[in-house]
């Protein structure tokens, strides 16, 4: 579904990605781990344009996104759940919601129903203002959010950042169940324990170039994570 | 005494319906700001454009009045998206002090283009209405029209803002720029719409001044100033201060004027201001 | 200074004996005037530190002047310094709690475009001491036959105002030159980038950016009494108000504020843009009133967007690249 070949991007004249390779099939779930500054949250923004690639090219089931202008991404099927939430903290539940369906307002209606069949806290709060929802509920709301355009692929950035552990073993509850929806997930994210046991395959981005990849559960066993994350 | 308090009465009740009026026209230029972060220092330009573009539909092709006031509405509207696209987009990147000074050389060039159109004379729209007398104090009509009018059009901005997809667009955007391309929303889009809106605003300001007001192409220097310093006073941004600081200096303004020589009234407002400056930099209402 | 600078100079005070006549004499010290009080803004503007008031302190140092001798037989010399502590005042009554708050960008613009408003509005609220709108001219003190007051400050030859505003206009590039070179600049380019960690650092941002305002708050009001004196003509809207702060703005923006000689090269062009059009139009001129506000305007617009640097800033930029060693690493 999702090829990303030769990727090169950066921030200026600050270079984060260096040839960076990968795919996501169709009904996979992915994570991409690897230790701080790695360019994880990068390589999302690069896929869903919010920054321009420098070199490489990303295709969404055959259609080149490279030329493609940031805000149509989401037609072609991409919903980014970007790092740290960024919810519109002074809009409601119910707003932030629509603002996802923004691109397909038609559905809205079907699409909440869905999204607070998944997400019930949600519905109980859903005129309460965002930016006063605790962080797990505010992580519901974004990944709600996203869900809204009705996506093919999900792009997770760091799912689990600033969360208490037990609220992150939800979170990641939540994406296993998004998995068995049938969504295809792309998650990026630093604690890799917990994240390898939800998804299917995982790449190992360190300093911008893939390491390794592989099985989640291979990838695991090997010693290659410990290495890069202490630095050896 | 009796006489007295009436004409102070008369006043304050001015004062009111002056209020209704510059909040509405605070309201765009807070809408603006809030939205896109920039500061139209033409703003009352584009007001005195659409006094022209009223003065000009009804006296010399003879439309009639609402029709005349709705082209004018749109005329502004169309004005502002325009201005938003090829004025402050270019500079949206670069330091907001450039932004300001953009809109500074519109200042100059819609006055010269108003007085090239127009030339230097006083023009009127020469609608007489008789005033509405109420007990013992006379209330000019225009007045009570424009306070209606203001309370219309700031109603019609809240519904726009909190019931439609464009709305919620507007605020979203004011809250978080970077994600919009993540809804699917054109950033640029928005804030054109939010721009026209802005200038529908200023236009409908424009309708309700040219009942009541000459047109020249410098008004814009007179009202413009008291706008800014109401939006200020009232917290950058902040519509519903922009509101209650209205209705706050527009009491300054009549009640000054009553005892004192009208520009004191204005220099009393605007000290005020100062001192509310330095009291609370971020303004009545503003978020420190 | 170097050599050519001083040619310059030398090459610009000859300018009264080239004999050109009375009314060509008059724009040159017209520029030179405005070229003072364009760069007076500078100082404060190029170190962030933009202010649309500036209307504010050219009207005081205008009418105070006038006030004072038609009303108390004051002598300019007199006249001259109140002129300027008042601004000074004004500018401590403004700047001090500005800059102890934090109130920058377009606040501090708004703020100080309320200042230059309630100036204008203060001079035409007083109309029966300054005659309003219509303006106000001093008492002349000259007799027949006497073409010089020194005391009243009033010439009616020309050469002498030109000499006295050259006078002042290279004190004022004096002045820019000075601050450009001391700590003080420094400093307050530092805060214009990050005031939380220049403060930190021991910087005393109030005082360094009062010191500047006052600066440039006195320099100006005297820039508006030099105006006074020399055009014998003053009203509110000319000396004081939005409309004359803003043309400030862009005269020093237009040649470059952050260049000695900007300001003055955006004297220049505001007045060849005048003069330019009265000559290329001639009689259809005044039919076409505010044609010059028209490509003002427009300038400024595209000065904006296309050359935030002014004329001078550009040239010099390019200038400078086209010179610049490859080994540089780019930034």
């Amino acid at each position: 579904m999702l090829a990303v070949s030769n990727l090169s991007a950066g921030y200026g004249s600050f270079q984060a990605l260096f040839g960076v390779s990968l795919e996501v099939r169709a009904g996979e779930a992915v994570a991409v781990i690897g230790p701080n500054g790695a360019g994880k949250t990068t390589l999302l923004r690069a896929i869903s344009k919010l920054i321009d690639a420098s070199g490489g090219e990303i295709t969404m089931e055959g259609t080149r996104l490279n030329e493609l202008p940031a805000h149509e991404v989401i037609g072609r099927g991409i919903a980014h759940v970007p790092e740290n939430r960024r919810l519109f903290s002074r809009l409601t539940v119910e707003e932030n919601l629509r603002m996802g369906a923004f691109s397909s307002r038609k559905k809205f209606v079907e699409r909440l129903r869905f999204v607070y069949g998944l997400f019930p806290r949600l519905e109980e709060r859903r005129d309460q203002l965002a930016g006063t929802l605790s962080g797990g509920e505010q992580q519901m709301c974004a990944i709600a959010r996203a869900l809204m355009s009705g996506p093919k692929l999900l792009l997770l950035d760091e799912p689990s950042a600033g969360l208490a552990p037990v609220v992150v073993q939800s979170i990641f509850a939540l994406v296993k169940r998004i998995c068995a929806e049938g969504y295809t997930v792309l998650i990026v994210e630093q604690s890799v324990q917990q994240v390898l046991k939800v998804v299917d395959r995982a790449y190992l981005l360190e300093t911008g170039r893939i390491r390794s990849s592989g099985a989640a559960a291979a990838l695991a066993a090997s010693g290659e994570i410990q290495r890069s994350y202490l630095g050896l | 005494m009796e006489i007295f308090d009436i004409f102070l009465l008369e006043a304050v009740v001015n004062g009111i319906l002056l209020g209704g009026l510059l909040a509405l026209l605070s309201l765009g230029l807070n809408l603006i700001f809030g939205v896109i972060d920039v500061v139209w220092i033409c703003y009352a330009e584009l007001i005195m454009i659409g006094m022209y573009a009223v003065f000009v539909l009804h006296t010399q092709y003879g439309w009639p009045l609402l029709p005349a006031m709705a082209a004018g509405v749109g005329v502004v509207a169309a004005l502002g998206a325009a201005l938003h696209q090829f004025v402050i987009r270019p500079v949206l990147t670069a330091e907001p002090i450039n932004q300001l000074l953009v809109t500074g050389g519109m200042l100059f060039l819609l006055q010269a283009a108003a007085t090239l159109a127009f030339g230097i004379d006083f023009r009127n729209l020469g609608v007489r209405m008789t005033p509405i007398v109420v007990g013992e104090m006379s209330i000019s009509a225009p007045r009570v029209i424009a306070f209606a009018a203001a309370l219309a059009g700031v109603a019609a901005t809240w519904l726009l803002l909190t019931r439609t997809y464009v709305g919620i667009a507007i605020r979203a955007i004011s809250q978080d720029r970077a994600i919009m391309p993540l809804m699917g929303v054109n950033p640029n889009r928005v804030f054109v719409v939010t721009s026209a809106l802005g200038g529908a605003l200023a236009g409908l300001g424009a309708c309700l001044l040219v009942l009541q007001y000459d047109i020249h192409p410098a008004i814009g220097l007179t009202f413009g100033p008291i706008v800014f310093l109401i939006c200020v006073l009232g917290g950058l941004g902040n519509m519903l201060g922009g509101l209650v600081a209205s209705f706050i200096f527009a009491q300054f303004i009549s009640v000054g004027g009553f005892f004192l020589h009208i520009e004191w009234g204005y220099v009393i407002a605007f000290a005020f201001f100062i001192a509310v400056m330095f009291w609370r930099p971020q303004g009545i209402l503003g978020a420190k | 200074m170097k050599p050519l600078a001083w040619a310059g100079v030398a090459l610009v005070a000859a300018v009264p004996f080239t004999g050109i006549g009375n009314y060509p004499l008059h724009l040159v010290i017209m520029c030179l005037l405005w070229a003072y009080v364009y760069t007076s803004w500078s100082i404060m503007g190029r170190l962030g530190m933009v202010s649309l008031g500036h209307g504010a302190f050219l009207g005081i140092g205008a009418y105070a002047v006038v006030m004072l001798w038609n009303h108390f037989g004051l002598s300019p010399w007199i006249g001259a310094p109140v002129a300027v502590l008042m601004s000074l005042a004004l500018a401590v009554l403004i700047g001090l709690p500005c800059f102890r708050f934090r109130i920058v960008g377009h606040y501090f613009a708004l703020v100080t475009l309320a200042l230059s408003e309630v100036t204008r509005l203060v001079i035409v609220a007083l109309r029966d001491y300054t005659g309003g709108s219509l303006g106000a001219t001093p008492n002349t003190a000259l007799a027949q036959g006497n073409p010089w007051s020194l005391a009243a400050v009033q010439f009616s030859d020309k050469w002498v105002w030109f000499y006295v505003i050259l006078g002042f206009w290279l004190g004022g590039l004096w002045i820019w030159a000075r601050l450009d070179r001391s700590m003080t600049r420094l400093a307050l380019e530092a805060i214009s980038q990050e005031e939380d960690a220049a403060a930190s650092v021991g910087i005393n941002v109030t005082r360094s950016k009062l010191f500047v305002t006052l600066i440039s708050a006195a320099m100006t009001s005297v820039g508006g009494v030099l105006y006074a004196q020399y055009q014998l003509y003053i009203n509110p809207e000319t000396v004081s108000g939005i409309g004359i702060s803003l043309q400030m703005v862009f005269g020093a923006i237009a040649g470059g504020m952050f260049v000695m000689l900007g300001p003055t090269v955006g004297a220049v062009i505001t007045l060849l843009l005048q003069e330019g059009l009265r000559l290329a139009l001639g009689d259809a001129f005044k039919q076409f009133p505010a044609l010059d506000l028209a490509i003002y305007g427009l300038m400024l617009v595209l000065f904006i967007i296309y050359m935030p640097k002014g004329i001078l800033g550009a040239a010099l930029e390019w200038r400078a690249r086209r010179h610049a060693t490859p080994a540089v690493a780019p930034r």
